[in-house]
């Protein structure tokens, strides 16, 4: 026999499949066989996708098998491991999982450069991949200099707004103060997002090492990654990445024998959406309720306990070794005019293949949907595509060809978080509606009136419609309090929901009044 | 050991954890939850806020405003499903049925034999498998009418 590896993915999605039993039953036949010497069972990020049983890839053949038993793992331990001959019943034809079009899908892996290749919990397996050499070279160069790098990459906030990174850099390393602090938002709510978790529990040192180098360019020495409380295995991973590290010196005092010296601390969150926002997540940090600050003063001259806070997302980090690395001109090779490197996309809902992919900035809904999605779940037809979460705009097909970018909202095209749901015929447009206004509803921290009593009535508004007891006048309503609750929101809650709302409204109208009419007759007195 | 005195020495060693001031509050709050079977009673809240050293209505102002807290008292295991739109359009609303079905109480409320409370939550970072629930710290994913009633019956079994 030959060595082999075999690659389990333990991602959050994958254990719910079992995969973790499955890869120690693995583990347990080596053992018993003796066979540690020939092969290595590796437990790893995500594979970006998901079937329907436990998936597991196979070196140097460079196979994957879906199983959904012991006995059938079994029964490919027998065969192939011991034997070397392939089990074609469990086999996964590649471009089932991975579409045939993947290559012509362009993927390209910046930020899951790691995900699903190494062990995430074996911080040597990074190293190898030249982990922590982007922070090596950059204790050697001058703080400016590396904010210029990140300046000239484009790159540009991947938690929603889009702010260029370089600059939010250079604003807090010119802010005066001897105490500053750099902070992860991995707070990660919205819904239909979960790159920022399979990043976390997929490569968590790209992230520690990247807030080492932001710490160094700003001159802060302390750091905080902010999880969200139900994320308890990427809590986990991290706080297990962050203790590796220490223990090689890589983070603490005079990393590689330099003056500089950063620590970062894990602190959970208890789930509230609006603590995603960056002020409202600095009070939760400090021991409050989350509730947005005003701006000004911003986070970077006046952020966490009142000092100037670099605060960026996970995805955001992920991209800064790799650019270090390679360099902005590299970094500026993918992507758009105003929106450079990739995105990590997850896809969700109606779809045949639900998952996270990492494409240049300005793919299409297309090649998401039907490339790496494999198109519409059970045969059904598309109605339409919800992009950049709950906080997003929802497009009919007719806009499946336009590029996703930080510039295609004049499209009507939201990039958001980069979660793409899929929603099928068999969905009314007022469901939706409701749905997405009770999430506001929900996460309103109550703060300002618009947003607390505006979102109620809204959803009381669509109810009376979805029960058939709604006016005519009831369905432009549904815009107009839409964007007065939007105009007057104190922060970018209250302030997004014309997005999800006005882009169903001027898509489904015709829906909507059908809801009125059938019924205006008999029981429009009643209310 | 009572309940409390274990919660004051947890909370004394993190907040040997602590960084700045007031960053380990939220931690505290979940420690005291797993103490109290899912929520936080006055004892516990008391204690917190003496050896935290804020006043209690810091503590109330926190339990109330974060979804995770509960100062009512929940039961032995919390059932959290995901209400989201990427959940909801899988399905979600057919499993909601049977789970209220199985359980034979609305969200928000606990079974009469002080096992069950069930919760609706926003999103939980796992539609890649949706529908899906969170029975206390485990989750479970591509839920269907069938496969529920199996897991919830798990639960039932491990009844003390
Ligand atoms: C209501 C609300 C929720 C937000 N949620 C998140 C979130 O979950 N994760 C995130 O990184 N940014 C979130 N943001 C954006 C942050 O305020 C902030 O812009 C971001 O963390 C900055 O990092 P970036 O420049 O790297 O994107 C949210 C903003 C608002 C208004
Ligand atoms: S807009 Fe909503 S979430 Fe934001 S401060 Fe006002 S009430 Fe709170
Ligand atoms: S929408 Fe249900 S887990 Fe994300």
């Amino acid at each position: 026999m030959k060595s082999m590896t075999i690659l389990f993915s333990t991602d959050s999605n994958s254990l719910l499949n079992g995969s973790r039993s499955y890869a120690q039953t693995m583990k347990d036949l080596v053992k018993e066989y003796n066979l540690s010497k020939m092969v290595d069972v590796v437990e790893t990020g995500t594979f970006g996708f998901y079937g329907k049983g436990v998936l597991f890839q196979v070196f140097p053949e460079d196979i994957y098998y879906s199983v959904s038993s012991v006995d059938d793992l079994k029964e490919i331990f027998n065969e192939h491991v011991l034997k070397g001959r392939i089990v074609s019943k469990f086999l996964v034809e590649k471009e089932k999982i991975k579409p045939a079009k993947r290559t012509e899908l362009k993927e390209t892996r910046i930020v899951l450069r790691n995900a699903g290749i190494i062990d995430p919990e074996n911080i040597e397996e990074y190293i190898a991949r030249d982990g922590y050499k982007a922070l090596y070279n950059v204790l050697r160069m001058k703080q400016m200099d590396v904010i210029e790098m990140i300046k000239a990459s484009g790159l540009r906030g991947r938690g929603g707004a889009g702010f260029p990174t370089g600059l939010k850099w250079e604003m807090t390393f010119k802010a005066k103060d001897g105490k500053k602090y750099v902070l992860c938002n991995a707070d990660e709510g919205e819904p239909g997002t979960f790159k920022d978790r399979l990043i976390l529990e997929g490569d968590p040192h790209s992230v520690i090492e990247a807030m080492a180098i932001a710490g160094y360019s700003i001159g802060a020495d302390t750091g905080y990654i902010y999880i969200r409380g139900e994320y308890y295995n990427s809590i986990k991973k991290v706080q297990k990445a962050i203790n590796d590290a220490k223990e090689y010196g890589l983070l603490g005092n005079n990393i590689f024998g330099s003056d500089f010296s950063f620590d970062i601390a894990i602190r959970p969150g208890a789930g509230s959406y609006v603590v995603g926002d960056e002020t409202a997540l600095m009070e939760s940090l400090e021991g409050k309720a989350g509730r947005p600050r005003l701006k000004p003063p911003y986070p970077t001259e006046h952020g966490l306990y009142g000092k100037p806070t670099l605060i960026n997302n996970v995805e955001t980090f992920a991209n800064v070794p790799w650019i270090i690395l390679n360099g902005p001109g590299a970094f500026r090779r993918y992507g758009t005019e105003k929106s450079k490197g990739t995105k990590v996309f997850s896809l969700v809902g109606n779809v045949v293949n639900r998952g996270i992919v990492e494409l240049p900035m300005g793919c299409t809904l297309r090649e998401l949907i039907y490339g790496f999605g494999g198109g519409v779940a059970k045969g059904r037809t598309l109605k339409m595509v919800q992009t950049g979460g709950t906080a997003g705009t929802f497009v009919k097909p007719d806009k499946l060809d336009l590029p996703i970018d930080y510039e295609s909202i004049k499209d009507g095209i939201s990039l958001g978080s980069g979660s793409i749901l899929v929603i099928d015929d068999q969905n009314k447009a007022i469901d939706i509606a409701k749905k997405a206004v009770k999430f506001y509803m929900h996460e309103s921290c109550g703060k300002c009136t618009p947003c607390r009593e505006g979102t109620r009535d809204l959803y009381i508004l669509l109810d009376r419609i979805s029960k058939g007891i709604g006016k005519k006048e009831d369905i432009e309503r549904i815009r107009t309090l839409s964007m007065e609750i939007s105009d007057s929101s104190f922060c970018g809650l209250g302030q997004s929901i014309n997005l999800p709302l006005v882009s169903l409204y001027d898509n489904f109208k015709d829906e909507f009044l059908e809801l009125v009419k059938a019924k205006s007759k008999n029981t429009s007195n009643l209310i | 050991m009572e309940k409390v005195e274990i919660l004051r020495s947890r909370i004394k060693e993190v907040k040997s954890k602590q960084v700045e001031k007031g960053d380990m509050i939220l931690s505290s709050l979940h420690l005291a939850q797993e103490l109290f079977e899912n929520s936080i009673p006055l004892e516990a809240a008391e204690a917190m806020a003496e050896e935290l050293d804020v006043k209690i209505e810091r503590i109330y102002e926190i339990a109330t405003f974060y979804s995770m807290y509960s100062t009512k008292p929940r039961g032995k295991h919390l059932i959290r499903l995901c209400e989201s739109l990427p959940c909801h359009v899988v399905e979600g609303p057919q499993i909601e049925q049977k789970l209220k079905d199985i359980l034979k109480i609305d969200f928000g409320q606990t079974t009469k034999d002080g096992l069950f409370t069930l919760e609706q939550t926003s999103c939980l970072g796992i539609c890649g498998v949706g529908p899906v629930m969170m029975i206390d710290g485990d989750a479970y994913g591509n839920l269907t009418v069938e496969s529920i009633e199996g897991i919830i019956e798990k639960y039932r079994g491990d009844r003390k």
